[in-house]
């Protein structure tokens, strides 16, 4: 069983969903603080038809080919969610599922015309829940690229992406191109869910976009170190994920990521040094005890101590 | 001395970690017209929602007509917030104001032709008969302000609780509003009102609360409404214009 | 009655029962709610095929109302810890969802197969797994819980109508008048969660979303009075599976997929044309449209 790590192809593999991993935690830290984390849901669900439509123009499962697809289709169904809600009354979430479920179902009539057609099932049902196991040599360096130069980006302009996030305002006062940040920003989003789908799956990206990021608010208040220990949360459960689906025999590895960024979740939520549960519950008895204190006159109180 | 209809006491509120009313103290007699003033952050809009059960009470206690909030219920209304809620439902201004009657309707039973006379002439008082049928996501921010008003009215309550009722309407509408106020007071109603703008407190109100976190002052505005207690609740110095208490200048470090 | 007769039946049932649910469901801002549950009820039916080794209709809808109730309870309670609404809903979802797959794999089989197929629904299947029943004799099981499930939901409806309406619109006076909105939150869950489960023999899990909110965002561009959204969504998800069947039937692909597109291709319809929202009124003539 261990002599799988052996194998250098798995050695391939798992740094590459490291790498995408942390690439998730990082743009998912972004997502989670533009209030926008089911977008990657949306997004994600609405790159099925790009898939399947560059698979049956191009005739090759290449994946820079499958990916650029997914990502034309995810960016106009971006655009659609946008156009809806802002020229009618219907609202963004609402937007979002209907983008979601009816790209989607799109996207499954045309699989289900790509099986029929071309025989080879296996390879496009691998991107509903991923399957990072069966990823060639190349796939891994296509994929290890991008997330490099999705993580690069945001490092390299990290200043500008605080103040982007934080404070529009100030940021366009100090002549940041907000409208250009916004393109970049949603491209770096795209780039992420439509390369993580081959690991995760498009059902689950999402968990990789929001769950590392959110363990992160437990550990720490400054939104450098949240962004670092939401990447560094993001790389282990797509290594560890990856790991543990190789054991079983052509088990999706989709489920096992997540459920290991789940038990991030959990760890921090309970252990986490700012706002974890255990230590608010500490707070609270010390907040309660000086409410006490303090509502006791102070001729009570000098009695007392007489 | 009239019949006291709200007495609280020693009132504790918190909003997440932190402690926004305390130790709240007032009682409050039937036909009187209160506004409620303080600076942002006071917890006024907290004190009314933690009364009328919609936030959670740390300590203390409130009565009302002597008897607690869930018993008299029927008769309480209350106008929260104009932005509270989400002017795109498909729903006309006559069904909005006949909402107000769903706790008397009861579980079951339909609204009968009654009870949409009600809410017409509830409409008509406010002036907003002729706009009866228009979806509300149409109507302006002094009419749907009106809309609110016409519904709590329609529950023909004995004590009224408005949130910044005033705020950001045109002077038709703040006119329309303080005559519907001012006629509750004279059929003996009891209203509070939690008041956005100093300035005008003398001439709508006859009582004053000044909140800050906790009852600054409480009493007729004649008696009450004086600079100092306006400084204390307002943690600024004021500038008089006039003679007249005008301008409330808060310091730069808070 | 025919084999097709059946489908459309079924489809019919679906369509009806899922629009009128997505009606309230758009209006509460719970569609992202509903695509939550429409995954995690896969891990009610898994758990509940796995204590009970059935898979008849009475369990898999226990499992599903459980799921759902759970889903929201969980989203409910993240939230009280600080976690944005989305995401709360996003890590809950894809967590039970992820469990789902794992309990199958382990316990069922070929989690892609099995996976597929609750996903995916297999419509064509239905006419033939049928049950008895008095007075109408053989039918097919999942049309006969169908129809249950819409009689159920139209009658909660009609019956807490105001509530219904009042809970959306406003929740502070609703709870002001004495009326209990969490019980009306989570009796609402319970709802999405049967026409969910009922619905996913039909269509799988992720059009179910479309059926539940795409015809009534279409309603929405057409009214506005709330029971005639109702009345416009059902008629659009009727319209939708119908629609969507004879697509595939033509193209020959997945029956599911293709109501899930028809609901699409409905709603660009009323986008483009209605009188009152849509975009050719704009242009034509915007005094009598509104934004």
């Amino acid at each position: 069983m261990w002599s799988i790590l052996l194998n250098s192809n798995t050695q391939w593999v798992l740094l590459s969903t490291a790498i995408l991993g942390i690439a998730a935690g990082t743009i998912g830290s972004l997502a989670y603080w533009k209030r926008q984390s089911l977008m990657s849901d949306a997004l994600a669900h609405a790159a099925l038809p790009g898939v399947i439509i560059a698979f049956l123009l191009f005739k090759v499962k290449h994946l820079f080919v499958l990916i650029t697809g997914a990502a034309i289709s995810a960016v106009i169904g971006a655009f659609f969610i946008q156009g809806i809600r802002s020229s009618t009354r219907i609202k963004e979430d609402t937007a979002m599922g209907m983008i979601l479920s009816i790209f989607y179902g799109f996207g499954i009539m045309l699989l289900t015309i790509a099986n029929r057609t071309s025989g080879n099932q296996s390879g496009l049902n691998n991107f509903i829940l991923g399957q990072s196991a069966s990823m060639v040599q190349s796939d891994v360096w296509t994929m290890s690229i991008l997330a490099i130069l999705v993580v690069s980006i945001v490092v390299i302009g990290f200043k500008e992406w605080k103040i982007y996030l934080f404070d529009r305002q100030f940021a366009s006062g100090l002549g940041l191109p907000l409208k250009g940040m916004d393109v970049v920003y949603t491209i770096l989003l795209v780039t992420t869910i439509v390369v993580g789908i081959q690991a995760v799956g498009v059902i689950l990206i999402a968990a990789l976009l929001i769950i590392p990021a959110v363990s992160a608010r437990y550990w720490t208040h400054s939104f450098q170190t949240k962004v670092i220990i939401s990447a560094l949360f993001g790389g282990a459960s797509g290594m560890i994920g990856t790991l543990i689906s190789a054991i079983g025999n052509g088990w999706p590895t989709g489920p096992f990521i997540v459920v290991l960024a789940a038990s991030f979740f959990i760890i921090s939520l309970i252990f986490g040094k700012e706002k974890g549960i255990l230590v608010q519950h500490w707070q609270m008895k010390h907040h309660k005890k000086q409410e006490i204190l303090q509502s006791i006159p102070t001729s009570v109180l000098k009695k007392e101590v007489q | 001395m009239n019949e006291v209809v709200l007495e609280v006491k020693n009132l504790t509120a918190a909003y997440q970690k932190n402690t926004v009313l305390r130790d709240v103290n007032f009682q409050v007699e039937a036909g009187s017209l209160t506004g409620i003033v303080g600076p942002n952050g006071a917890g006024k809009s907290t004190l009314i929602k933690t009364m009328l059960a919609l936030h959670p009470v740390l300590s203390g206690e409130v009565h009302f007509f002597g008897s607690t909030y869930k018993k008299v219920k029927k008769r309480i209304g209350y106008v929260p917030q104009r932005g509270s809620v989400d002017w795109d439902f498909p729903t006309i201004a006559l069904d909005v104001v006949m909402m107000g009657l769903y706790g008397q309707i009861g579980w079951l039973r339909r609204p009968t032709k009654t009870h949409q006379r009600m809410a017409f002439e509830a409409l008509d008082k406010m002036g907003m008969a002729d706009y009866a049928n228009r979806q509300i996501s149409q109507l302006s921010g002094g009419q749907q302000q009106r809309v609110f008003l016409a519904r709590a009215l329609v529950q023909n309550a004995d004590i009224y609780f408005m949130d910044e009722p005033l705020a950001g309407v045109d002077a038709a509408t703040e006119r329309a509003i303080m005559k519907i106020l001012d006629e509750l007071k004279a059929a003996g109603k009891t209203v509070m009102v939690v008041h956005h703008d100093l300035q005008t407190v003398a001439d709508y109100f006859d009582h004053v609360l000044f909140l800050n976190r906790t009852v600054i002052k409480h009493g007729k505005t004649n008696d009450v409404y004086t600079e100092d207690n306006i400084a204390t609740t307002y943690g600024g110095s004021i500038r008089l214009i006039g003679g007249r208490i005008g301008n409330v200048v808060h310091p730069v470090k808070q | 009655m025919t084999y097709t007769a059946w489908i459309i039946l079924t489809a019919t049932l679906v369509g009806l029962s899922c629009g009128l649910i997505g009606v309230f469901l758009i209006l509460r801002k719970m569609a992202m709610m509903a695509d939550a549950i429409s995954h995690t009820v896969l891990l009610g039916i898994v758990v509940a095929f796995i204590i009970t080794q059935e898979l008849t209709g009475v369990h898999m809808l226990i499992g599903a109302i459980i799921a759902g109730l759970m889903t929201a309870l969980f989203v409910q309670w993240l939230n009280s810890l600080d976690v944005q609404q989305e995401a709360a809903i996003g890590i809950i979802f894809t967590t039970l969802f992820a469990i789902g797959v794992i309990l199958i794999e382990a316990f069922v089989g070929n989690a892609h197969l099995d996976v597929q197929h609750a996903l995916m629904g297999e419509i064509t299947f239905i006419p033939w797994n049928r049950i008895t029943l008095p007075i109408v004799g053989s039918i097919p099981k999942a049309a006969a819980i169908l129809t249950l499930v819409f009689f159920v939901v139209l009658l909660f409806i009609i019956a807490f109508y105001k509530e219904w309406k009042i809970t959306t619109f406003d929740p502070g006076l609703a709870a002001s008048v004495g009326i209990p909105v969490l019980f009306m939150h989570y009796l609402f869950m319970s709802l999405v969660s049967i026409t969910t489960v009922a619905s996913f023999d039909a269509v799988g899990a992720i059009m179910v979303v479309a059926m539940l909110i795409t015809p009534a965002a279409s309603a929405y561009l057409w009214t506005d009075r709330l029971h005639m959204m109702l009345v416009i969504s059902g008629l659009f998800g009727v319209a939708s599976a119908v629609i969507g069947y004879f697509i595939a039937a033509w193209i020959d692909t997945s029956i599911s997929g293709s109501m899930a597109f028809a609901t699409g291709l409905i709603f660009l319809a009323s986008y483009l044309l209605s009188p009152k929202h849509g975009l050719l009124a704009k242009y034509l003539k915007p005094e009598e449209t509104f934004e």
